[in-house]
């Protein structure tokens, strides 16, 4: 990964410090209460929109400040656009600002 | 030793651009020449006029060396001996020194003599894809007879089988501007960005900056362009802002800016050296100029590759750069305006041009008196064995020669544009590829590489370029000028294959592909140009078709009818050159191949005996042989028992260590544990189950509670880091709204256990007054923070892994090593033992409690027996995907133990349960073995293993069958709790 | 045309000018039996075996760009199946028993090489996950042999026994594992199923499915509408794009793995060796060259490239075990797009579509289950039944909790 991810808190680095998990939707876990729980939660942890194009997805930063990054990088050409504290955009889903 | 007493060479008319005339020793398969400083072992060769350098792939023909540089297909020798020994290197790139050994390749018998030549003979039944076409009978004879056959007919150089005695670094590079070669448009792009105040990287894969203008007789600035480079270099060197890296080859352009480069820094030295062999490395820019020039191309004719057939650039660069005539009679077959140049410097440097044939039916570019020049004319076919004596015109004339120079025109060095899969676009007046508009993010081309071939264009592009990214930094342009030369004409009719050519035509001269096969390779619809490719072998050489791809691309485009945009070309992958796997590991390898981690009492453990086992990272005690234990399992039992009869020591630092603080860190253990942390009262230990969110178990450990909002978790010790990246996630990710904070402390504290029945005896010796370690006062999964040894701040915990009464103790790390004296001082008049993983594992296995082998990620809780703890009162990650039917099946595989029905078996994990009565076979397969050890408690082999329906069988009897290791032990289900069942040693 | 050593010599007598097209080049129908989208090994094992077991002939394979563009033509050409789960190890098993006939079946040399595959173990842990295995094989009707470390110096005496950082403790070997001349895997599929009449079309991308009445029954493609009454989907990289065309997203994240092909040398690797704890395997193709990869790069990828660090991590690996190899140079890198499953393991599967049938999610392994890919794909469109093989490999696995999990990693496609 010589990509370079501009950290929110500690500007660019190289992705080599991160970890990797996969598409931010991740974030969006369903509600255990509902009764269709079981299909959401199969649907929230296994099916992907798979974008070849823009992707939001989840770093770690692992062996750094350990922060969880919602980092917007295209498939096709890594080209990486913007990157966000992941925190902050959980926060936003979870005060009901709605994730984007 | 047979040899060469001219020093000077044979073929050496001056001294070109060389600094010094002294001679310079060196020996070519077993002979001893002479070349000089500044010579390259290719250069110092045809100075001795030694036009044989090796053999082809394929056909074994004689070849010859036709660059100078790195392009090279077909001069490949071997240097060095021993474990230096280094197959494949291009005579062309190895700079000269004192002693320097090479041989030749691929030949059987000496190099002018090569037996396996006779395939040369045999070519018509080897043309492209035969072997695809037979060798398929009978079956059996593929591996025993063809392809050992095939394999050790193929192959180039080989390596010594010996570990590669270099040393090899990294290093790693920021730069504003990384200019990408210091020819022409490099030095310019480098001088304005520099003089700018840049900080600049300027690199090139040559000892001696200025790419084709040492090879030229350019003028720039009114220098001599060899001296203006030279001149550039000094400026440059002389830069604090600018780093001048010679002998370096950028050879990859990564995501972002990022470029891997290789540094050779001793292969041109004489001797052993400290310094690392090569340096790889790996630079960050913001931007960069590609300026990696351009390669000339040959034309197909018959009989094209034999040794003196050279490219003509090549063949006056080697007069310029190096003072030395390939030959004494210089024929030049050309399409283009450059062939004629090389006739004009030849004859400037008294070299006998005896023919210029040039496929245009224009007038000639210049006369030259006594040669024969021949306009609207081909090269047909050529003569001469282990080298060329003469050639043949296309209207039947032969022309005596010993050298035949040939120019088809130059390709863009394009190569690092299409490695983030750029498409190169042709350009038809000058009949090549030039850089697509995809080019990696911050790159730009520059000089020949874009595809302008004059030098006054040349050094404009890369003065312009600089002088653009100078104005976008806001910095000053300094120089304001471009230095100036003269441009001289470039046009070219393209003539990629002479029609009714005698012969073959070869295209890809290191992998012998001719424009026969080219044509049969369409024949047989592989048309494509990436069928052609992998049909032919067309461009997969080891100089990855450098001098080849377009040329094959030329005519398979005549052949197939179609344009070349419409055919399209394969791309560029990397590295732009071969390099070495040992530069790409670098110092990660042997015992640094990964870091080694040391428990806080390694040291203790190293001078009582340990035998040290790796444990992912980790080096931990696997036991401690004592005085005259011949057989670990000797040192295992006696640690086993020792512990379980009076106390054990064990340093169990390596397991995860997680502090988890905050307002809402029991609700937030709540949601990451499948069982209830909330509930836990302080001072309490509890167990915990975790699971991923798909439902299959995680990891497991204990998790105290050491005050209302301050809980410190362990973890497994494989699972310590993905564990808390886990929680991490959850904090961040799930639960953002949580005050909870979460820290590593695993490096931070040093733990032991302390288990056997002296356990608490042992400790009261070292606990510091007031704290009660009664039973009373500190009961079975009691948790506390304390001070020992006078003062020393430390955790109690009342668990155990053992199945003893047991403790584990935490200290800071860096007591870690006092601790271990401390507790074996105490435990002194209780004969306490150190015990390692191994007697760790059997006290496992003995209790039944899952490891590392049965928390494999394929299980889940029903399968260990502890589906309960799944709490369905709340949620938790895992609980919903935990509860899917196939994962809940009426049968479900469950762990149990076992024991040999014969005593004295051998268990084996491993081995997997069939019914006595069936067959072994996949559809009988009941359940497998995890982990076994012998049991000095019970004297007799015991297993733990997953087996359907497990908990129901007990007392029923099944096979363990092992037919990897042939054997088949009949073997009694039981309870996986074979010591103390009820955990009464626990409580006590 | 039949191939054989006496054509060959008949052709070369000759010039070489007699040789025929190894494929036709037709024109698509209007309509066919079947429509295979996907010319690379799969789809043209598929067409094969459709064709030659099934009878099934009105069949067209259409592919984007040319036939094997895809991972057949981008892998490190291992064939092996040395799998533990029942879920896996039959149908592999399968597939090198279709390795061991398949030149003679489909008269083309592709080079099957059994020299063997082993894969090392450093610890007590890793040995007995190993002996799970090969008695997992052995059960299977495999061959599975558990080397310990004299075992392992007689088989490659070259590596680092000595001075390693993870001690060669021993090794699980397949003697039956080996390697493929990968691409011309891709070309003998398409000459049996041209030779079957079989319609491989180049250049025709699939831009949507047809649909009439919640059916599937032909494609759009850029050559037209063509009709079908079977659409079997084959496309393993591009599975994520193809299937949403048909609005349906898939447990599969594309990825990008890297290989390596070296110089080439004299022979000095026997078989396939596997690093145990590293990400590294090797072999030597019969040209010579080192062919290694490693790990993938564990990013969502449909860049077909790769990045440093994985180059080196590689490298590391290949010098941790083999120091000898530190003088040969990497010669050419390059990446293939992944579909990476949740669970590490394929589909070959009905979809909630009918008509339309879904093959995909190989991960990494996909390039050794080309032949059972195909023959199991071919009996699911030929008779709409899963073969016996191939009947954990759902796509409604991840709702029933039937995983077929190999290495235990979880829902995290990056990790298989």
């Amino acid at each position: 990964m010589t990509m370079i991810i501009n950290h929110p808190l500690l500007g660019p680095r190289d992705a080599a410090e991160f970890v990797y998990l996969g598409d931010a939707s991740l974030i969006n876990r369903p509600d255990p209460q509902s009764e269709t729980a079981a299909e959401e939660f199969y649907e929230y942890l296994h099916l992907r929109d798979n974008n070849a194009g823009e992707h939001r997805e989840l770093w770690y930063h692992e062996q750094g400040d350990r922060s969880w990054l919602v980092v917007t990088r295209n498939t096709l050409t890594h080209d990486i656009t913007r990157v966000e504290l992941a925190r902050d955009v959980a926060s936003m889903r979870a005060n009901g600002a709605g994730a984007e | 030793m047979n040899d060469s007493n001219n020093t000077v060479g044979v073929n050496r008319i001056g001294q070109g651009l060389l600094a010094s005339s002294a001679p310079v020793p060196f020996i070519f398969n077993d002979r001893k020449f002479h070349g000089l400083e500044g010579d390259t072992l290719a250069s110092a060769l045809l100075a001795n006029g030694q036009r044989l350098v090796g053999r082809s792939f394929k056909y074994h023909r004689p070849r010859g060396i036709i660059t100078t540089g790195s392009e090279e297909p077909n001069a490949l020798v071997e240097l060095g001996t021993g474990a230096y020994k280094e197959p494949n290197t291009r005579a062309t790139v190895i700079e000269l020194y004192k002693g320097l050994e090479a041989r030749s390749q691929n030949h059987k018998g000496p190099l002018s003599f090569d037996l396996m030549a006779i395939n040369d003979h045999l070519s018509s039944f080897l043309s492209a894809g035969f072997y695809y076409k037979t060798f398929m009978w009978p079956k059996a004879f593929w591996e025993k007879l063809y392809e050992p056959m095939i394999r050790a007919a193929a192959g180039l150089g080989s390596l010594s089988g010996e570990e590669d005695p270099d040393v090899y670094d990294k290093g790693f590079l920021h730069c504003d501007l990384l200019v990408i070669g210091a020819g022409a448009s490099g030095l310019s792009a480098a001088l304005t960005a520099g003089r700018g105040g840049l900080q600049v990287i300027i690199a090139d894969e040559d000892f001696l900056p200025g790419g084709r203008l040492n090879f030229e007789t350019d003028t720039v600035d009114d220098q001599p362009s060899s001296l203006w480079a030279a001149n550039a270099y000094e400026e440059l060197k002389n830069m604090d802002n600018v780093r001048f890296m010679t002998r370096t080859t950028v050879y990859g352009a990564y995501d972002h800016g990022v470029y891997g480069a290789l540094e050779k820094c001793t292969d041109h030295l004489a001797g052993v050296s400290d310094l690392p062999r090569q340096i790889l490395w790996r630079i960050y820019s913001k931007r960069a100029l590609l300026a990696a020039g351009s390669t000339e191309r040959s034309i197909g004719f018959g009989n094209n590759d034999r040794p003196g057939i050279m490219l003509a650039g090549s063949v006056r660069g080697y007069v310029n750069r190096y003072g030395v005539a390939p030959g004494k009679r210089v024929a030049v077959f050309t399409n283009n305006d450059s062939g004629w140049r090389t006739a004009h410097d030849l004859i400037d440097a008294g070299v006998n041009v005896v023919a210029v044939v040039d496929s245009r039916s224009i007038s000639p570019l210049m006369a030259i008196p006594g040669a024969s020049i021949a306009m609207g004319s081909q090269v047909v076919d050529t003569q001469g064995r282990l080298g060329i004596k003469s050639i043949t015109l296309n209207d039947g004339r032969s022309v005596p020669c010993d050298c035949l120079a040939v120019s088809g025109g130059w390709n863009p060095n394009v190569h690092l544009t299409c490695h983030q899969r750029g498409r190169p676009t042709w350009r038809s007046d000058i009949a090549a590829f030039v850089p697509g508009d995809d080019l990696p993010t911050g790159m730009q081309v520059i000089g020949s590489a874009s595809g302008s071939f004059g030098l006054a264009e040349r050094l404009r592009s890369g003065h312009e370029a600089a002088t653009d990214i100078l104005v976008q930094a806001g910095s000053n342009v300094v120089a304001k000028r471009t230095p100036q030369a003269h441009s001289i004409d470039y046009t070219i009719t393209p003539l990629w294959q002479v029609p009714d050519c005698k012969g073959k035509a070869w295209v890809d001269l290191q992998n012998d592909v001719t424009s026969k096969d080219i044509a049969q390779s369409v024949r047989e619809g592989f048309k494509a140009v990436e069928h052609l490719k992998r049909y032919t072998t067309l461009g997969m050489a080891t100089d990855q078709g450098k001098t080849a791809n377009v040329l094959g691309l030329g005519i398979l485009s005549e052949i197939s009818g179609k344009s070349i945009e419409d055919t399209g070309t394969t791309i560029f992958r990397p590295p732009y050159t071969p390099v070495p796997i040992g530069a790409l590991a670098g110092r990660a390898r042997g015992k640094h191949f990964r870091p080694t981690r040391l428990t806080p009492s390694h040291q203790w453990a190293d001078a009582h005996g340990a035998e040290f086992v790796e444990v992912g990272m980790w080096l931990r005690a696997q036991w401690y042989a004592l005085p005259g234990e011949s057989h670990w399992r000797e040192s295992v039992d006696r640690e086993v028992t020792a512990t379980r009869e009076s106390v054990g020591i064990c340093d169990v630092t390596t397991l995860g260590k997680i502090d988890v603080q905050g307002r809402d860190a029991a609700q937030f253990l709540d949601k990451v544990y499948a069982n209830t942390f909330s509930t836990l009262a302080v001072g309490k230990v509890r167990y915990g189950l975790m699971l991923r969110e798909d439902g299959f178990v995680m990891d497991d450990g204990t998790t105290a509670r050491l005050d209302q909002n301050h809980y410190v978790m362990t973890t497994t010790t494989a699972n310590a880091v993905s564990v808390f990246r886990h929680m991490e996630f959850a904090r961040q990710c799930l639960y953002p709204s949580m005050d909870v904070h979460l820290i590593s402390a695993t490096e931070q504290w040093a733990q032991f256990a302390v288990a056997g029945p002296n356990a608490r005896n042992l400790l009261s010796n070292i606990v510091d007054a007031p704290f009660d370690i009664s039973n009373e006062g500190f009961p079975f999964m009691a948790c506390s923070e304390l001070s020992v040894c006078g003062g020393t701040p430390a955790r109690l915990f009342r668990i155990s892994f053992s199945g003893e009464l047991a403790y584990e103790i935490a200290v800071p790390a860096r007591y870690g090593n006092s601790l271990m004296h401390a507790l074996m001082q105490a435990g002194k008049s209780f004969n306490a033992v150190p015990y390692g993983t191994e007697a760790l594992g059997v006290m496992r296995i003995e209790k039944g409690h899952a490891a590392g082998n049965e928390l494999n990620g394929q299980t889940t809780a029903a399968n260990l027996g502890l589906g309960r703890m799944v709490s369905t009162k709340k949620d938790c990650m895992g609980a919903v995907l935990s509860r899917r039917p196939r994962m809940n099946p009426e049968n479900p595989i469950e762990l149990v133990g076992f024991i040999p029905t014969d005593g004295a078996a051998t268990l084996r994990a491993g081995a997997h349960f069939i019914a006595t009565d069936a067959e072994a076979t996949l559809e009988n397969d009941q359940g497998w073995m995890t982990s076994v050890a012998y049991s000095p408690s019970l004297q007799s082999s015991i297993g733990l293993g997953f087996i359907r329906d497990g908990q129901q069988r007990i007392g029923e009897t099944v096979v363990a069958a092992d037919p990897l290791r042939n054997e088949s032990i009949t073997v009694k289900i039981v309870s996986p709790h074979f010591v103390d069942p009820d955990g009464d040693r626990l409580r006590v | 045309m039949r191939y054989s050593a006496f054509q060959v010599l008949k052709e070369g007598l000759t010039g070489n000018k007699g040789w025929k097209p190894a494929w036709r080049d037709p024109e698509p129908k209007k309509q066919y039996d079947v429509i295979i989208v996907g010319g690379g090994g799969h789809g043209l094992a598929t067409a094969h075996y459709l064709a030659k077991e099934h009878g099934i002939t009105n069949v067209a394979v259409l592919e984007k760009g040319w036939i094997g563009s895809g991972n057949v033509g981008r892998n490190t050409t291992i064939i092996r199946s040395n799998y533990m789960l029942p879920g896996n190890e039959p149908f592999y098993e399968l597939s090198l028993k279709l390795w061991e006939g398949l030149e003679q079946d489909f008269n083309y040399n592709a080079m099957v090489s059994q020299r063997g595959i082993v894969n090392l173990y450093h610890s007590d842990a890793q040995r007995d996950a190993f002996a799970r295995r090969g008695n997992s094989m052995r059960l299977a009707g495999a061959d599975s042999v558990l080397l310990d470390e004299d075992g392992i110096r007689n088989l490659c005496p070259d590596l680092d026994f000595t001075n390693a950082r993870f001690p060669i403790k021993g090794g699980l070997w397949q003697p039956r594992g080996g390697t493929v001349r990968h691409d011309a895997v891709a070309w003998g599929y398409a000459r049996g199923a041209d030779s079957r009449g079989v319609d491989i079309i180049q250049n025709c991308e699939v831009t949507g499915f047809t649909m009439d009445n919640g059916r599937c029954v032909g494609v759009d493609t850029n050559r037209g509408r063509i009709g079908a009454k079977k659409v079997a989907v084959c496309v393993a990289g591009s599975s994520g794009r193809v299937m949403s065309l048909a609005g349906m997203r898939l447990p599969i994240e594309s990825h990008v793995l890297q290989a390596f092909v070296s110089e080439g040398l004299k022979p000095t690797i026997p078989g396939v060796i596997t690093f145990g704890a590293g990400h590294f395997y090797i072999s030597q193709s019969d040209k010579g060259g080192l062919v290694f990869g490693g790990d993938i790069d564990g990013y969502n990828s449909y860049a077909q490239r790769g990045n440093l660090p994985v180059v080196e991590d590689v490298c590391e690996g290949g010098m941790a075990i083999m120091p000898k190899i530190g003088r040969a140079r990497l010669l050419r890198s390059w990446g293939g797009i992944m579909d990476m499953s949740m669970d590490g393991s394929p589909f070959i599967d009905k979809t909630e579509v009918p008509g339309l049938y879904f093959n995909g999610g190989w991960c990494y392994g996909g390039f050794k289950a080309t032949p059972a890919s195909g023959w199991c794909y071919a009996h699911l469109i030929a008779t709409d039944n899963h073969h016996d093989v191939a009947t954990e490999l759902l796509l409604n696995r991840f709702k029933t909790g039937a995983v077929v999990d190999e290495r235990g990693a979880g829902a995290q496609p990056n990790l298989h």
